[in-house]
């Protein structure tokens, strides 16, 4: 097992230095002389020069790729093209929100999916199995972020209620925070909470079928023994599979309900870098992006290994 | 319901299998209620944005600043918006960037995807390993994440909705392409082309793509949906289609956004219609994955 997890580690590696070369590659293909844009219509030839070269943009590519690198080694992706604050410095601000907001997103799909799946295929064929499938259909297919402007205008309209305006942090006042992300992780966890309901109807459904389950019926136990003890934990390995391999969902997710919700994370602060066309902004948070999801396919790599020995030879 | 024999080896090879295959699969539509309803839905949305003049009911960038904010009436079905423009007509225009994005990205996405996936697997050996880095470092983007990236370095426009669209996409693709490629270049028939000296690209285009056509479909359209939304969230965040030109995501954002506590019909028929057309093609999608690949039902 050490083995295995040694070596998709290893695989990461190269896996990131793509990722960062992609991205920086990305940056350069920006239609138009970037210090010029930065400086708008009316600079003047020299102060665009000036600000190249301050910006390192006159040297050669591979150089400023290498300088980038080197930086990133140490610690130092550069500092902000807008307000000249290291980069790094506002990312990491930026983390612990977003790192809040997607585990709340993946703790309410799955306290509000699991349940809902188990009735489901528990109550197989019944009203209340098309109910909750069609909880299911309509959140997969609803837009996380036309949910979130529907949460906000009717519950003003209809509530008066608004979530608070300035962003407090849940060590500050749990409150507030709580309140603040209440939106957010309804809309972020609704599109997994539809999946994993989904795969938990269908995977305890094959398990229900199972000659085990047989014998563990006919062996006298209650059902709710049958259910809880013997289906549902092998249900589980598929809804662990579905909510690992949709983190990339989920980030692009955090990204847009970040926007609508005005919560002050990483998606935010990537579309504020983008407005002001800060690059080295930019590009820090979106290579912290690809590693997060690259770090997170390793994580259901090993989980899959772990779960699965035949995995582990190949 | 028994399908299996739709993917069978000897379904494949038996001859005619293509007409066999539109054939049998509109039998089994006609037994699918959920994808007969998603069929509908989607052809309302193709037919939406085909005759969008006809079924607007005014032009739907004409502003009227006298009939700002109107509720929904007999003469504005959907409101009006805070420049007093139709959110009806505004919204049937939208469906031809939706749908014209969502099916010109997934087609071109299918077509790179196939590609690359198909000539993967055929030469195999080093070109593969490398390729699959290739692809690998791409999928290690959250696809929205890369889409967005791309608009912001290119700019909004239509043209570049879609390049974004396919590069994010396409090699998720070709993944699933190349894990269906690599099995069927090992049936005989692959060894008795490539005996009587059929060139390699004529093996990948004439032996290759056409067994691994039914995943490609099914790849295709249970995608589709995903695809559209992956638009309106580009648009909704600013980097869809520039203005003026309709579409859903915008319609949801900018400006009209501080209007929709006064106005509820801005902000819910425009996402509303978004929502029916990913619930159409998403119930689509799924039945002709139902058809095609009886192996992934239910997943």
């Amino acid at each position: 097992m050490a083995k295995f997890v040694a070596r998709r580690m290893i695989y990461l590696i190269p896996t990131l230095v793509g990722i960062s070369l992609i991205i920086f590659v990305l940056m350069r293909v920006v239609p138009g002389d970037v210090a010029a844009i930065m400086l708008g219509d009316y600079a003047n030839p020299r102060d665009v020069r000036e600000l190249n070269e301050t910006l390192g943009l006159d040297k050669p590519v591979i150089v400023q790729y290498v300088d980038w690198m080197w930086g990133l080694l140490q610690g130092n992706p550069g500092v902000s093209l807008y307000n000249g604050k290291p980069v790094l410095d506002e990312l990491l601000r930026a983390v612990p929100v977003s790192l809040e907001l997607a585990i709340l997103g993946v703790l309410f799909s799955i306290a509000l999916g699991m349940p809902l799946g188990l009735l489901s295929a528990v109550k197989h064929d019944t009203g209340a199995d098309q109910l909750s499938r069609l909880v299911s259909v309509l959140g997969i297919s609803i837009p996380n972020f036309w949910l979130a402007i529907l949460m906000l205008t009717f519950l003003a309209v209809w509530f008066n209620w608004n979530p608070p305006v300035y962003y407090r942090s849940f060590l500050e006042s749990p409150i507030e925070n709580l309140q603040q992300m209440l939106i957010p992780m309804v809309t972020l966890g609704m599109f997994q909470m539809a999946l994993v309901a989904r795969m938990t109807r269908s995977s305890l459904l094959e398990v229900l079928r199972q000659d085990y389950i047989r014998t563990a019926r006919s062996k006298g136990l209650s059902e709710q023994m049958v259910i809880y003890r013997h289906a549902l934990k092998n249900a589980l390995i598929p809804v662990v599979t579905v909510v690992g391999l949709n983190f990339g969902v989920l980030l692009g997710g955090i990204v847009v309900i970040e926007q609508i919700t005005g919560v002050p994370g990483v998606g935010r602060l990537t579309l504020h870098a983008i407005d002001r066309r800060d690059f080295a902004q930019i590009q820090i948070n979106v290579l912290f992006f690809g590693a997060v999801y690259a770090f997170s396919n390793l994580v259901v790599d090993i989980i899959y290994g772990y779960l699965d020995p035949r995995i582990r030879q190949s | 319901m028994n399908v299996s024999g739709v993917t069978s080896p000897e379904a494949q090879l038996s001859p005619g299998r293509q007409m066999g295959l539109v054939a049998k699969s509109w039998n089994l539509a006609k037994g699918n209620a959920l994808g007969t309803i998603g069929a509908a839905i989607f052809f309302l949305m193709l037919m939406m944005a085909i005759f969008s003049p006809i079924l607007a009911t005014h032009p739907p960038n004409q502003q009227n600043a006298a009939d700002r904010l109107l509720p929904p009436s007999a003469s504005y079905w959907m409101g009006t918006d805070e420049a007093g423009r139709d959110v009806w007509s505004r919204v049937v225009y939208g469906a031809r960037v939706s749908l014209y994005v969502g099916v010109v990205s997934v087609v071109l996405a299918t077509l790179l995807g196939t590609g690359v996936g198909i000539a993967s697997a055929y030469l195999g050996g080093r070109y593969d390993v490398i390729i699959q880095r290739i692809v690998e470092v791409f999928l290690a983007f959250p696809t929205l994440i890369l889409a967005l990236v791309i608009m912001a370095m290119l700019g909004s426009s239509v043209t570049n909705l879609i390049i974004a669209v396919v590069l994010a996409f396409s090699w998720r693709f070709s993944r699933v392409v190349r894990g269906s490629a690599l099995a069927v270049k090992e049936e005989p028939y692959i060894d008795a082309a490539r005996a009587i000296g059929a060139s390699h690209l004529r093996i990948m285009a004439r032996h290759l793509f056409p067994n691994v056509l039914a995943p490609i479909i099914v790849l295709a359209s249970t995608n589709l949906g995903i695809i559209i939304f992956i638009e309106a969230s580009l648009s909704f965040l600013g980097f869809g289609t520039p203005p003026p030109t309709p579409s859903w995501g915008r319609m949801l954002s900018g400006t009209s956004s501080g209007y929709f506590q006064i106005a509820w019909w801005m902000a819910f028929f425009p996402g509303l219609v978004l929502s029916f057309a990913i619930l159409g093609v998403n119930a689509l999608g799924d039945a002709l994955r139902d058809i095609l690949d009886p192996r992934l039902r239910g997943r």
